[in-house]
């Protein structure tokens, strides 16, 4: 009976060639190497897991009191051969293990370059890899094609069998950019730029999803990725650039405020630099940027440093004030008045529309706004 | 002016603060409210505060405060399970246009409660309070070594947890999941009273824990029996020790991020901030560094329990009792070694991804060691299927597929699609389910007779056993499966319908381990019922080896009324083995340390510190603390702590167990 | 210790003490669990000093330690706190024989510094926050705040232990409860003045020379 059960999972591995396990049927090379690493270790690791599980059940049997035609040896608690098989068996499996993850954490660590478009396909000499900034935003995902002048918004199109460079950050949240079918995931998170080099073998559409939990609008924060030839990319980069919706600060600005449900925006021309200021945190006009503001520190600021006077050279009063913008004042410092109530707000009090955007409002940054509940929203299109 | 008045003495807490628009949580808090004023008033209807306020909740003895840790544990079971069933069913029904039932703003507050409530107010309360029952008696010992310290830690805890509870009701709990991670737990983005109640009551909480790990770590350096060298402590104690000393050197780690985060919050430092130089990843390092090692703080007694009950049920000596202690310690000092392989993906580059992968599969080989040595327990045993050992084989069974995929995920690669998913939530379950949980049910079954007298219902019990092993596999397999098809985690609302056929079996699956958890209600109650039945005269129900089954089940306030003295380490086993006769006469007046109420009213005290914290009522915070430092001092003062418990006492206990084992005979 | 055979049996085992009333075996667990708890409270340290390590650049355009740092007046506190620890050196050996008031003048001594070093710190924080450099303005300010100010915090409590020790030696004379607890305490004042080594070195000389 027991048995039955503790089987179970031995048959997940067989049951991973099923067609919607998208982690175990990729269409990204890197993505199909995670996956064969995940299939070797999964066997070797078996090797001792299997005799481990049968032995559990057979000796559970075979010692039952009930079982007359035993051996009951109570003094039996030492075995020197014993001992040394049941240290050396793992040890011998991790070794093999280790091995393995040395070598595949190094050749497929996201920041480094491809080597390969899939198994038997080189990377030709000329190739430059097409580089895509990704930026996080609450609760959606903006794609910038700094090279072909291209945005989108919860939509990644990617040419089949060309090496993508992603550039990943995020403005809030720390976020993850999970892109199951291609490369797995890889943190994107605020005043940090991470990489992912990936190439997509096969046309066709799947989901990408934000893996971190990030507030509100997590559940919703998807985009479809989508897998097309070369010259189906091209005339989809045209198609964008035709919209004639371009994307400058002030558009970035709107767009970085809280949202849900976003549906898939095009923009084209994009401002450069914006991802940059994304990093930086310098969306906000009259923000300094970060790398400035690390630059200063790294002068430190002046001062004689033989003059140990307190608070000599420091900039005094309010120039000592902050750089950046608003922020929430701590609780301690609150007067009163300013207290607010916090209220609980389990039910939503004014269901609103889905992804509707309210720029400069106040809420817009705080995580505890009523969340609006959709009345019904239109079904998507399942995945492909 | 008014309004300043009130909202100087009531903070942020209005009227809008209490969920009278829900009719979830305001069915819930009438059902609670009734039930809590019928036990209330029955308990004053039998005259019954008296006796408990002076027989256990002022009581240092770390017999009634395990129970008590034990009665907590289970009770926040039932509230962490109530949250797993309502975040099933949400996700069984949540697809394409169905919203579910629960909007974002209930749902997170349900994974985040049921997460933390889990560990902090569960897993942390139940192996504690076994190991505060058991082990004293097992190094044959009369109390721990700070008996007014296990009180107050008890207390604090149970403040957490009330203080947690409390959210439920009035205010919010957090929306950040269980570890709160900053920047999302920062002022900015949750500015309401959620991520406070969960500071609050984890640091008062945690609190308690650190101090009852030093006070067991103490008691077994300390005050182990004559005889009973490091090498001859059972396993249990063994792995009692590593698992309080890993708490020492990890619980630090968490209070300060816990600190520095509040810090944040109520004075606007910029520790986890993004602006002006905070550092949030540092968050996730700080409480990666408590959270790792805290899974083998719960799951190293719970290897014991295994190693105690195999031994005791195959009649066998354990096989390879130094590996296993060599193993208890090797896993100690490794586990504080890998807690980057949690974010891996945060890209920290390839060198040092491996070297934490790496160290985190080493660890699977004391683990392994340690399986292969039940398994060559049970070789050439006489093994008796008796409700602990039954948990035992399920946990074998369980726990390797959990190890299997643990070491999957700590292949930075293959970690890199698995990690976040529910693959990795399913993982988890499976080590914590299968690893800690059954074996505190194994724990609880095992030692019951021990504190009670009687044995739970067998029947019932294997009702919850079956539940509950059965429900495991219905419940997560299907889990392991959507983590592969690509879901993240705590996610709320699926859009493709091809996922949904698994969270309804996962449902179903929850819905058998609901089966299980009232079976194990139902066992206690049946147990109670029929306990003439099941009752122990002999103190030693189950042929036990080790110290606490020589003494009468329940055991007298003093434990032991001779200290005794340890020649093997199957200790009771030995005496057994070699005729021991307990002495009847030559008592003496056994020194006690005496109950206090200092430690409930320091941790009622503590809470009402929190909740003047969490709703900015700042006067009230200020008198609990300072009424909090009179208390603590005030208690210095008292010198009388001690009595003695007479020589003819003690016979008089003693001649009436003679009386019982007679009767036996 | 006169254990004594019980089975009559097999006289040559011996299965319990007799004479061991007490409700533990030995000596020593307050101070083993004392001990304990300051390493505890040390990993809390070690916890600090870590966040300080990884924002003590971070300044965020603000003000720079050699800017704010004032050596000398550290260098003081620094002195005091030192000298307090040898002073509570000093009432040990006269604790240990019995001699009630020399070990309350000393101790009152250790509080007297201990208050001035408590003073001082307030005194360097209050202008710092006036000067605009409060924990508020960089998260290089906030994490010295922090650690420099949970380290007074201990050694308030400090203080006040010392003054409920010096009130209970006049209670109670110097009996094992109160020697123990002067014991523990002088573990707790050197452990503080060991943390404050590590602040004055890691974060203001180790500040104004970067």
């Amino acid at each position: 009976m027991k048995r039955a059960f503790g089987l179970a999972p031995l048959v997940l591995p067989f049951l991973l060639g099923g067609c919607n396990m998208v982690t175990m049927n990729p269409t990204g090379d890197i993505a199909l190497q995670q996956r064969n690493l995940i299939l070797f270790s999964v066997a070797v690791m078996l090797l001792i897991i299997v005799p481990v599980m049968v032995l559990t059940v057979v000796f559970a049997y075979r010692y039952r009191s009930s079982n007359p035609n035993k051996v009951y040896d109570p003094n039996f608690d030492h075995s020197t051969t014993l001992e040394l098989v049941i240290w050396s068996c793992p040890l011998l499996i991790i070794i093999a293990l280790s091995a393995v993850t040395w070598t595949s954490t190094h050749l497929l660590d996201p920041f480094r370059p491809l080597e390969r478009i899939s198994a038997d396909k080189p990377i030709p000499a000329d190739t430059k890899p097409l580089i895509v900034q990704v930026v996080a935003l609450d609760w959606k995902w903006l794609f910038i094609y700094p090279d072909l002048g291209v945005a989108t918004v919860n939509e990644l199109a990617l040419p089949v069998d060309v090496p993508v460079r992603f550039l990943i950050t995020s403005t809030d949240q720390f976020n993850t950019f999970y892109a199951p079918t291609l490369a797995g995931m890889i943190y994107a998170m605020p005043t940090m730029r991470s990489e992912l080099n990936a190439v997509l073998n096969k046309p066709g559409e799947s989901w990408g999803y934000s893996g971190n939990y990030t507030g509100r609008g997590y559940s919703d924060m998807r985009f479809k990725l989508r897998g097309v030839e070369t010259a189906d990319f091209e005339r989809w980069v045209a198609e964008v650039k035709a919209s004639g919706n371009s994307l400058d600060l002030p558009k970035m600005l709107e767009l970085v405020k809280p949202s849900e449900k976003v549906p898939v925006m095009r923009f084209a021309p994009v401002q450069e630099g914006l991802f940059d200021r994304a990093v930086n945190r310098c969306i906000e006009p009259g923000k300094p940027c970060m790398i400035d503001i690390m630059r200063q520190d790294m002068q430190a600021g002046g001062g004689n440093p033989h003059d140990s006077h307190m608070g000599h050279g420091m900039p005094s009063g309010r120039e000592a004030e902050p750089l950046t913008g608003e922020r929430a004042k701590p609780a301690l410092q609150k007067a009163p008045q300013e207290k607010g109530t916090s209220p609980n707000v389990t039910k939503p009090v004014q269901p609103e529309p889905p992804g509707q955007l309210k720029p400069g409002d106040p809420k817009n940054r705080d995580q505890s706004a009523t969340d609006p509940l959709p009345a019904i929203c239109a079904p998507r299109s399942p995945r492909a | 002016m008014t309004d300043t008045l009130i909202k100087t003495i009531f903070g942020r807490l209005g009227l809008e603060s209490f969920p009278i628009h829900e009719p979830i949580l305001l069915g819930t808090f009438i059902v609670v409210a009734l039930l809590g004023l019928s036990i209330v008033g029955a308990i004053a209807y039998f005259r019954l505060w008296g006796y408990l306020w002076r027989e256990w909740f002022t009581s240092v003895d770390h017999k009634k405060i395990g129970i008590m840790y034990v009665i907590l544990g289970i009770i926040m079971l039932l509230r962490g399970f109530a949250d797993a069933l309502m975040m099933r069913a949400q996700q069984a029904i949540a697809f394409g246009g169905n919203e579910g039932y629960l909007p974002a703003h209930h749902y997170d507050q349900i994974f985040t409660a049921h997460g933390t409530i889990m560990i902090f107010f569960v897993a942390i309360p139940l192996v504690v309070g076994l190991i505060n029952y058991v082990m004293p008696l097992q190094i044959g010992a009369r109390d721990v070594a700070f008996p007014f310290l296990n009180n107050l830690s008890f207390w604090l805890t149970a403040a957490g947890a009330a203080l947690t509870m409390l959210s439920l009701f009035v205010g919010e709990f957090a929306r950040t999941g269980w570890l709160s991670y900053a920047p999302l737990a920062g002022l900015d983005y949750s500015p309401d009273t959620g991520v406070d109640y969960y500071l609050w009551s984890l640091q008062i909480a945690g609190v308690g824990t650190t101090l009852s790990a030093i006070n067991m770590v103490a008691t077994i350096v300390k005050m182990r029996a004559p005889g009973m060298t490091m090498m001859k402590l059972p396993v249990f104690c063994w792995t009692a020790l590593c698992s309080n000393v890993l708490a020492i050197a990890i619980f630090p780690a968490l209070t300060a991020a816990f600190f520095l985060l509040m810090m944040d919050r109520y004075v606007g430092t910029n520790f986890f901030t993004n602006d002006r130089g905070g550092a949030p990843m540092m968050y996730w390092n700080m409480v990666w560094i408590w959270g790792h090692p805290e899974v083998y703080v719960l799951v190293l007694p719970a290897f014991g329990i295994y190693s105690e009950i195999t031994s005791t049920f195959t009649g066998k000596r354990l096989f390879g009792y130094s590996s296993m202690v060599y193993a208890t310690v090797v896993i100690t000092i490794l586990s504080y070694l890998v807690w980057l392989h949690h974010f891996f993906t945060m890209g920290a580059g390839p060198a040092v991804n491996s070297f934490f992968g790496i160290a985190t599969m080493v660890i699977s080989i004391p683990t392994g060691a340690k399986i292969f040595n039940w398994l060559f327990t049970m070789y050439r045993g006489n093994i008796r299927f008796e409700l602990p050992m039954m948990w035992v084989v399920a946990f074998m069974l369980t726990f390797v597929v959990g190890g299997m995929t643990g070491v999957l995920l700590a292949i930075p690669p293959a970690d890199f699609v698995l990690h976040n998913s529910l693959f990795l939530v399913a993982h988890f379950h499976n080590v914590i389910i299968g690893g800690v949980v059954f074996g505190l049910f194994a724990a609880i079954v095992y030692w019951f007779p021990k504190a009670f007298g009687f044995k739970l219902d067998p029947f019932w019990g294997k009702v919850a056993f079956w539940g509950w092993v059965i429900g495991y596999w219905v419940a997560w397999t299907p889990i392991y499966v959507v983590g592969l098809m690509g879901t993240a985690r705590r996610v709320r609302h699926f859009d493709d319908p091809s996922f949904q056929p698994y969270f309804v079996i996962a449902a179903i699956g929850a819905l058998i381990i609901l089966v299980g958890i009232l079976g194990f209600v139902m066992s206690i109650v049946m147990g109670f019922v029929k306990r003439e039945k099941l009752r122990d005269t002999t103190g030693d129900p189950w042929d036990g080896r080790t110290l606490e089954w020589s003494t009468t089940s329940p055991p007298p306030a003093y434990n032991f009324a001779f200290t005794p003295v340890v020649h093997d380490l199957d200790a009771w086993y030995d005496m057994k083995a070699r005729g021991y006769e307990r002495p009847a006469s030559g008592y003496r007046p056994i020194h006690m340390p005496k109950n206090t109420s200092a430690g409930v009213i320091i941790a009622g005290l503590s809470f009402t510190l929190g909740f003047g914290m969490v709703w900015y009522m700042w006067w009230l915070a200020a008198l609990s603390f300072i009424a909090l430092m009179i208390v603590a001092v005030g208690h210095t003062f008292n010198f009388k702590r001690d009595f003695y418990i007479p020589a003819d006492e003690v016979a008089r206990t003693e001649s009436k167990r003679q009386r019982l084992l007679g009767m036996e005979a | 210790m006169t254990d004594r055979a019980l089975n009559t049996q097999e006289s040559a085992i011996t299965w319990h003490h007799l004479d061991q009333e007490d409700h533990d075996h030995g000596g020593g667990a307050t101070i083993l669990g004392f001990w304990i708890y300051l390493m505890s409270d040390a990993l809390i340290f070690a916890s600090l000093f870590a966040m300080f390590g990884v924002v003590s650049t971070s300044y965020a355009g603000g003000p720079v330690p050699r800017q704010i740092f004032d050596i000398p007046l550290v260098a003081l506190n620094t002195a005091l706190l030192l000298a307090s620890s040898i002073t509570f050196g000093q009432a040990i050996p006269h604790m240990e024989a019995g001699r009630l008031s020399s070990t309350r003048r000393w101790l009152a001594v250790t509080g007297l510094l201990g208050a001035a070093f408590v003073g001082v710190e307030l005194y360097e924080f209050a202008h710092l926050i006036a000067e605009g450099a409060g924990p508020q303005r960089s998260a290089f300010l906030s994490a010295f705040f922090t650690l420099v100010g949970t380290h007074g915090a201990h050694v308030t409590v400090g203080l006040i232990w010392i003054a409920v020790m010096l009130v209970q030696i006049g209670q109670n004379g110097l009996n094992g409860e109160i020697k123990r607890r002067i014991v523990c305490l002088s573990m707790f004042w050197h452990f503080l003045d060991i943390i404050w080594i590590g602040v004055f070195n890691f974060v203001y000389l180790y500040g104004v020379i970067r």
